[in-house]
């Protein structure tokens, strides 16, 4: 060891402080490294939202899309970008934070000049980005593959996309708050996973389900995020309506800030 | 008089709900560190030595009492305390899969003032591993490079929680050599240890804390002087204890005998063993196992450890 350095304790209050903006970077730079030597979860957001639409594609063909306003590249587009928020946001970031709670990470961050609301950031920055170049990605695949008629209203895509982010990130906080072990963390993203699938709009319109279900189904976190999207390119969609939807989806994500504030653990249960 | 860097007074800390369900760690302490100390708590496993630790750094509240560090609460003005202070954990909390380099430059984005990252391996003698993913370095390189971290922001007030433990004997001097050099540059350092040897070292005052008070708290010196020192040897047959003249004959406070084997508590050492030995030549007695002990802190450790033991459990 060397003893010749000087480690003297820097002059009060004069030393600069750290901001957030570069607290959250340093962490998001550690969990991108993190995340480029985790092969399986990367290949995983990655591959498995093309490879969801691809194979859902002859599936949505079979559906009558008449009087829906719909096509075929209107109705996957949005379907696609919300399974990549859900598989490489939300199912990925569940894991990241149990994991990190498993391995004490977030007991020791917290022991630093982060707060608690920089540390969730900071983990999450990277699942964004991954997410959001899927939904680049998605958009260039499918729009050429498809021919998918450039957008109406892109601002409501961005919106959408912008809002199911910031969704997808507090309903994981959420999901990992009830979430033990990294085990369960396998299986509690699962229903949230299933009912995007299945009820808000992914790869089954709501227009073509019983008025009853449809409006049960608008509800749903990723409902309002995918038609916020479609409405980017069909532009079908009046000021008042995209202010509810937006409402419904700033709901969810409030709902589950509340959750992460009253019970998110720190460090694991014992 | 200084102004102190750390200041507790009273301080409580209760795990669960109130009644017998629940327990308490810290039972009211108050002391006190100046600017510059190097303070240890000392105490056996379960005394509160985490417990508080974790109070002073702002981990949690206190459920009674108060703290200061730095002329602030370091639990509800943790923005202004965290920057000048520094902390090493008990447990790692380090990305398995991100290098020692990786895991400072994370750290040093964290930190207000960090030092190159480079400097800061340097001091704890991990800049050869550097590249290293941390799931492969030893409990040993850990702990070091957890000190690291907490040396990053060159903080103003440092809290080791048990550092050394987990290393070998030349990385336990290593560290003590680091920990003394801090402490000249002016760093207040508070340290929990269960190593008697270490806070004999290192500290310039301690307090030994036990079920959750401290028990004793000063100076090494003072701590030790206030014990009595121990003298004891085994006769031979054929001579009782009740041979020997009685204690205060021999400047000793007491004495306990088992058979053949006696031992005197003495403030005087030197004139006890005098005696003793001048009584053994006049009688022509061997005197088998000689053992002249000064008091230690060990001894006084180990004398709290047994006497207060029967306040445990009680809550005032």
């Amino acid at each position: 060891m060397s003893t010749t350095t000087t480690t003297a304790p820097a002059p009060a209050d004069t030393a600069p402080t750290t901001a957030a903006r570069g607290r959250v970077w340093a962490l998001a730079r550690g969990e991108l490294t993190l995340l480029a030597r985790n092969k399986a979860a990367l290949a995983y957001a990655l591959v498995l939202p093309g490879l969801l639409t691809y194979s859902m594609k002859t599936a949505v063909k079979g559906v009558d899309l008449k009087g829906t306003g719909l096509d075929l590249g209107t109705m996957l587009l949005p379907g696609s970008i919300g399974m990549a928020l859900v598989l490489a946001v939300y199912m990925n970031l569940v894991g990241v934070y149990v994991i990190r709670r498993e391995d004490l990470v977030l007991k020791r961050l917290r022991a630093g000049e982060l707060t608690d609301s920089e540390i969730l950031s900071g983990a999450a920055l990277p699942a964004v980005l991954l997410g959001l170049a899927q939904c680049v990605l998605l958009v260039v695949g499918v729009g050429l593959a498809l021919d998918v008629s450039a957008p109406e209203a892109p601002y409501l895509a961005v919106v959408g996309i912008a809002v199911g982010v910031g969704q997808m990130v507090m309903l994981a906080a959420a999901t990992a708050a009830f979430t033990r072990t990294s085990e369960s963390a396998q299986l509690t993203p699962v229903p949230m996973m299933m009912i995007s699938m299945v009820g808000s709009g992914l790869f089954v319109p709501l227009e073509v389900m019983p008025d009853q279900v449809a409006s049960v189904c608008e509800l749903l976190p990723l409902t309002p995020v995918v038609d916020l999207v479609r409405a980017g390119w069909t532009g079908d969609m009046s000021a008042v309506d995209a202010l509810g939807t937006l409402a419904t989806a700033l709901a969810w994500t409030v709902l589950a800030w509340w959750a992460v504030r009253k019970r998110f653990p720190w460090e694991p249960r014992r | 008089m200084k102004e102190s860097a750390i200041a507790v007074d009273g301080l409580r800390r209760r795990y669960g709900p109130s009644g017998s369900r629940g327990y308490d760690a810290v039972r009211g302490i108050s002391f006190s560190v100046a600017r510059g100390e190097l303070f240890a708590l000392l105490g056996t496993n379960g005394a509160g030595k985490t417990s508080t630790v974790e109070l002073l750094e702002g981990l949690a509240a206190p459920t009674g009492g108060a703290v200061r560090v730095l002329g602030h609460d370091p639990y509800k003005e943790r923005g202004k305390v965290r920057p000048r202070i520094g902390m090493m954990l008990q447990e790692g909390g380090l990305p398995p899969e991100l290098t020692v380099a990786e895991t400072a430059r994370m750290w040093a984005g964290c930190t207000s003032g960090a030092m190159p990252v480079r400097e800061s391996l340097g001091l704890v003698g991990l800049a050869g591993r550097a590249d290293v993913r941390v799931k492969m370095l030893s409990g040993g390189e850990r702990r070091r490079l957890d000190l690291a971290l907490a040396l990053l922001g060159r903080p103003e007030v440092l809290f080791l929680d048990e550092p050394t433990t987990g290393l070998d004997a030349e990385g336990r001097r290593d560290t003590w050599e680091l920990v003394r050099t801090l402490r000249d540059q002016g760093t207040t350092v508070l340290l929990t240890t269960h190593y008697l040897e270490e806070a004999e070292a290192l500290a310039d005052r301690l307090a030994i804390m036990h079920a959750g008070r401290i028990a004793t708290s000063g100076r090494v010196a003072d701590i030790v002087a206030a014990r009595p020192s121990n003298l004891s040897f085994t006769l031979p047959d054929g001579v009782s204890a009740d041979d020997l003249p009685p204690p205060a004959a021999l400047g000793a406070l007491e004495r306990d005998s088992l058979g053949q084997s006696v031992r005197l508590r003495t403030r005087d050492l030197q004139l006890t063993a005098t005696e003793v030995l001048l009584w053994a030549r006049e009688r022509r007695i061997g005197l088998g196992g000689l053992d002249a002990r000064s008091a230690s802190l060990e001894e006084a450790f180990l004398h709290i450890a047994s006497t207060v033991d029967t306040a445990q459990g009680e809550t005032p």
